[in-house]
Formats: C-alpha cells, sequence, structure tokens
C-alpha cells in the first residue's frame, strides 16, 4: 500500500481502495446467501422473481465497483443501455406472442 | 488490441497520446455482443421454462445446490482477485498484480473443475445429449438438460478463454509491457472476466435455485 496515489487522467477509470473492492466482494457474498435463503423458504411464485431481482442487484455491484461503469462517461452508459434495452425488448415481443397463443 | 505506446512505464506524466477511453470502448462493444449473445439463450430458457414449467423443476432437483453454490463464490472471489490485480498495477505494485492475476487463474480452474465434477456425475447416470437415461424423461425435462449443457458449456469456454488471457497477462505484466500507465490490456482483460462473472450470476438461479 506504500507509495502515493498515481494521479487519474481524464480517460482513466476511477481507482478505488482495496478495501472498497473488498466491501463489493463482501455485499455480492450475502446477495448470494440471500438468494440461496430465498430458493430455500420457498415463497414461490415470487421465489424466482425475487432471484432474478437479487441477480440484477449483484450484477449492478460487478458493473459499478468491478467495472468502475460509475466513472464512466454518458457515451458508454448509454450505449450499454441500448444493448440492454435491445435484449429487454426482444425478450417483451417475443413473449408478447407466446403468452397469447392458443 | 492497441496499438505500441511511446513514453516511459511508469509515471503518465507527460503528454502521451493515450486515449485509455477508446480502448475500453472497443471491449464494452465486443461484451455487448456477448450480451446478446447469451441473451438468445436466456430467451430460449424463459420461453421453454413458462411451456414446461413443472418439468424444469423436477429436473433442476437434480443439480446440486452445494456445488453450484461454491462456484458462484468462487467466481465472484475471483473478480475480486482480478479487480485487485488491476488496481495493483496501477499503483505500480507489479509483484502483487502478477499474485492477483496468478490467484484469478487458479480460482478460475477450480470452478471449472467443479463443473467438470458436475458434468461427469450427469454423464456417470446416463444425462447427456442423446444418453439413455436423458431419453427416458420427459419432453420438458430433456430441453432443461440440453439448455443446461449449451449454457453452462459456452459459459465454461468463456471462462476457458479468460483463465488463457489472464496467463499472457501475467507474461506481459511479467516484461513490464503491462505496467503502471499502460495497463489497457489487463483493464480489458478485467472487463471480460467480470462479464463472464455477470453471466454467471444470472445462470445460477435459472439452473439451481428453481427446485
Amino acid at each position: 500500500m506504500a507509495g502515493p496515489e498515481p494521479e487519474r487522467r481524464p480517460d482513466e477509470t476511477a481507482l478505488s481502495p482495496a478495501r472498497t473492492y473488498v466491501a463489493a466482494w463482501a455485499a455480492l457474498l450475502f446477495f448470494l446467501g440471500l438468494t440461496i435463503l430465498v430458493a430455500k423458504v420457498r415463497v414461490a411464485p415470487l421465489g424466482a422473481a425475487a432471484n432474478l431481482l437479487i441477480a440484477t442487484v449483484k450484477a449492478g455491484l460487478v458493473l459499478t465497483f468491478f467495472m468502475h461503469l460509475g466513472s464512466e462517461g454518458k457515451f458508454l452508459k448509454i450505449m450499454l443501455s441500448v444493448a440492454v434495452g435491445a435484449l429487454t425488448l426482444l425478450i417483451m415481443l417475443t413473449f408478447s406472442d407466446v403468452l397469447f397463443r392458443r | 488490441m492497441d496499438e505500441p505506446e511511446t513514453g516511459p512505464g511508469g509515471g503518465g506524466a507527460g503528454p502521451e497520446p493515450i486515449d485509455e477511453l477508446g480502448k475500453r470502448t472497443g471491449m464494452w462493444f465486443f461484451l455487448f455482443t456477448e450480451l446478446l449473445f447469451f441473451g438468445g439463450m436466456f430467451l430460449l430458457y424463459s420461453i421453454y421454462r413458462y411451456k414446461f414449467a413443472a418439468d424444469f423443476h423436477r429436473a433442476a432437483a437434480d443439480e446440486s445446490l452445494a456445488l453450484g453454490s461454491i462456484n458462484t463464490g468462487i467466481l465472484l472471489t475471483s473478480s475480486l482477485a482480478m479487480a485487485l490485480a488491476i488496481a495493483a498495477v496501477r499503483r505500480g505494485e507489479i509483484r502483487r498484480s502478477i499474485r492477483w492475476q496468478r490467484t484469478t487463474i487458479w480460482l478460475g480452474v477450480v470452478f471449472l473443475v467443479i463443473k467438470g465434477l458436475e458434468w461427469g456425475g450427469k454423464i456417470a447416470r446416463g444425462i447427456y445429449p442423446n444418453g439413455p437415461t436423458l431419453l427416458t424423461l420427459k419432453n420438458g425435462e430433456i430441453i432443461f438438460f440440453g439448455l443446461y449443457f449449451t449454457m453452462t458449456g459456452l459459459h465454461a469456454l468463456h471462462v476457458l478463454i479468460g483463465i488463457a488471457v489472464i496467463a499472457f497477462m501475467v507474461r506481459f505484466t511479467k516484461r513490464g509491457v503491462v505496467g503502471p500507465g499502460r495497463y489497457a490490456r489487463l483493464e480489458n482483460t478485467g472487463l471480460y472476466w467480470h462479464f463472464v462473472d455477470i453471466v454467471w450470476i444470472y445462470l445460477f438461479p435459472l439452473f439451481y435455485l428453481i427446485t
């Protein structure tokens, strides 16, 4: 941990202290435990939805802290939402067909 | 991945024409194609789970919650090691970075070994594409295992590729090709590794937590 913090150029991502990464990891393990608990308790049919929600929280933690999405500019964030939005649209359009078939 | 850069490895104080954002953007665009690649399979999964809900629940009972949970923990920990490796190289702590990169590799190997044990157990019981036990199951269960082998198999392939790329990064870091002012390759490798982690974060509840 010796030495001064390197100066961050504007095109670089944030450089977090090690404890931030460890805290993010601890949170991820907490949500892993929570998702197993939710599955064990069997609050079906809410269980599946709850576990997907927890998975999304975990993905958000990885994106924010490990992939430094927070320190990225608008451009990458918009592009990511376009990609995720395209996938969501694809799933919704498909289900708008599948759910209403006779 | 990137053109050779000029300037000293350390410091980063000089007016070097380095565009870190441009390099990361290329990696992110690749990850978007990966997102849609896996997304198509997640779409298939959700449609078939909707159509064969009972079969999916019955088939998922075959999955080992313990092994799946351990593997999730291992992959999450490997992501921490990767993030620490990048942070270390940026602070000039080369040896520490190499240690964390090696840790990431070994955690990836352990993940694959556990995955192999799971696959091996299924194959020994005749549950594999066109396997004798599999063919006695209901259609929905056969589809569940087909999706299981396809999705976890392609994910494991990504882990394997990640391990190989990180092994190259260890060499690059040793030689000084990756260093404090020039770590884009390692950071992009990290982005890939974390993405593969996120794919598993979704695979885990879909295959192991639906009994």
